[in-house]
């Protein structure tokens, strides 16, 4: 089992939810976050003086799967959230060791 | 008595009551405007400061303020001298009640205290900003109001009603005041912390809601309507009932005027439409037109109006460059632009002139900010004006009220 976290453009969210859905994918976790990368954030004025936004929004989306399901996830997730634009987001897949759905006790694959 | 001066005594009554309800109203306006462009830490004092130091300023103009700007030579407490019949009561027979003229000065007392609260707001200790209301609405106010539409001569020396000076609805009475008195506090209490980097820089702090700024803006616009209309103290004929339709009419100009021009001068400079930019011009156009808002055309108000707007945006720049933080460009707004809007009213009256205007100007500012710098170094020195730099860090909100506006993680004690 792998753990898929993709960080994405919010106004990506919606495609990125449907993408998932159609190839089968039954539940996501989304969490709205903040972060910077290469671009270090951007800057804004406010009333003639300069501020820094080190931030910017994103979207987390966080996605468990079986291992057969994740190459066809990771190109969903990909096709859905790209702009071509700087910030699109990254894509990061982890080793699940376990999973356990709470209300049968049901575990691993099953619990997915 | 006939019946057409009891109608005319009812209806100038009247109008002078709605008008000084429209003008209390700019309270609520400048509490949204000054909430909104702070951080959200520091909202509930900034809206303690902005109710408490109304009730302060009417109870103060009460208690001795208008007899020191009206009494002339009778000075009384507690508006002794205030009699329920203005038509035969009073040994010259008024057209108003006089308690509806009482009404409407006090809130204009507290109009030009509220310009303090923002250009001090999120570093002022609450106490030293309430004491300094005492001493503004109840003294400095009432002897420079005295000296200019109570119609008394500067300590004996002149008098400024013959110099040709004419303040309309008071652009310089009211909020170049306003912003001297400000002005010093700020001088004394210094910069927000981080609003100006040891290098030179100058650092944004975004005010936390702009949608309260924006109703904020709307609310003044509209009170300024009482303020200005108001002003012209009467309506029951069809010449004052003509003057106030101008008035109206070259307010409302004068504003829109301020923000298009303000607005525009934003963007050109900045790049983007700065909103906060253009509510400043929107007052900017308001404070240049009070000074005479009867005597100019719809056009020449308009333009005062975004005169006012381009002074604006420049004068908070240039504010910016010499350090005086003023979070929410009162000082600008009220204190530049309200000498602007008295040195226009030549231009369009020519009772007025510009000596006048100018030794005027002069006279306001130097007693208000004099004064002013008495008291807060007074303040200073007894009890401290400026909070701890870890409660600036914190919010006045926690440090001084013990509240937040927006409380998220509280649980209540079981």
């Amino acid at each position: 089992m792998k753990l898929i976290t993709a960080v994405i453009k919010p106004f990506k969210l919606d495609e990125v939810r449907e993408a998932l859905g159609e190839i089968g994918v039954s539940g996501v976790t989304v969490t709205e976050v903040k972060g910077f990368g290469r671009q270090k954030g951007h800057t804004e004025l406010y009333r003639g003086a300069e501020y820094v936004v080190d931030f910017l929004p994103k979207v987390k989306v966080e996605v468990a799967l079986n291992d057969e399901m994740v190459e066809s996830a990771v190109e969903a997730i990909t096709k859905a959230a790209a702009t071509g634009k700087i910030g699109d987001g990254k894509i990061f897949i982890s080793q699940l060791d376990d999973a356990i759905r709470i209300r049968t006790g049901e575990t691993g694959s099953d619990a997915i | 008595m006939n019946e057409i001066f009891e109608l005319q005594y009812a209806l100038d009554t009247f109008y002078f009551l709605i008008c000084g309800a429209l003008v209390m109203w700019m309270a609520a306006g400048f509490s949204m405007l000054e909430a909104g462009l702070v951080r959200s830490k520091n909202t509930t004092e900034i809206l303690t400061k902005n109710i408490a130091l109304y009730a302060v300023a009417c109870t103060m103009y009460m208690i001795c303020g208008y007899s020191i700007m009206y009494g002339g030579g009778d000075f009384t407490m507690f508006l002794d001298g205030i009699v329920g019949d203005g038509a035969t009561g009073m040994e010259e027979p008024a057209t108003y009640a006089p308690s509806a003229d009482f009404y409407f000065q006090v809130v204009f007392v507290a109009t030009a205290m509220s310009i303090v609260s923002g250009a001090v707001a999120e570093r002022m200790k609450l106490w030293a900003f309430l004491a300094f209301a005492v001493v503004l609405t109840g003294f400095i106010y009432p002897m420079e109001g005295a000296w200019t539409w109570g119609g008394a001569s500067v300590f004996g020396m002149y008098t400024l009603g013959d110099l040709g000076f004419s303040d309309f609805a008071g652009s310089g009475i009211v909020h170049m005041a306003g912003a001297s008195a400000a002005l010093a506090g700020v001088i004394l209490l210094g910069a927000r912390k981080g609003k100006y980097g040891t290098d030179g820089s100058i650092n944004a702090i975004p005010g936390a809601n702009l949608p309260m700024a924006t109703l904020g803006t709307f609310i003044l616009w509209m009170g300024w309507f009482g303020f200005n209309g108001g002003s012209v103290l009467a309506t029951a004929s069809v010449e004052s009932a003509n003057s106030v339709a101008v008035v109206f009419m070259n307010t409302n100009a004068a504003a829109s005027g301020g923000l298009i021009a303000a607005l525009i001068i934003a963007k050109v400079l900045f790049g983007k439409a700065d909103l906060t930019m253009a509510l400043n011009g929107a007052l900017a156009g308001l404070v240049a037109i009070t000074a005479e808002p009867s005597t100019p055309t719809a056009l020449q108000a308009t333009l005062f109006g975004g005169m006012g707007g381009i002074l604006v945006v420049f004068s908070i720049l240039a504010l910016d460059k010499m350090k005086i933080d003023d979070p929410v460009g009162a000082i600008s707004v009220h204190g530049v632009v309200g000498l602007l809007g008295l040195l226009l009213v030549p231009f369009t009256n020519d009772a007025a002139s510009f000596s006048g205007q100018l030794i005027g100007a002069a006279t306001i500012f130097v007693w208000v900010f004099g004064t002013s710098y008495i008291v807060w170094s007074i303040l200073k020195a007894i009890m401290g004006i400026r909070v701890s730099a870890e409660e600036e860090f914190e919010g006045v909100d926690v440090s001084e009220c013990g509240m937040e506006a927006y409380p998220e993680f509280t649980s209540s004690k079981s």
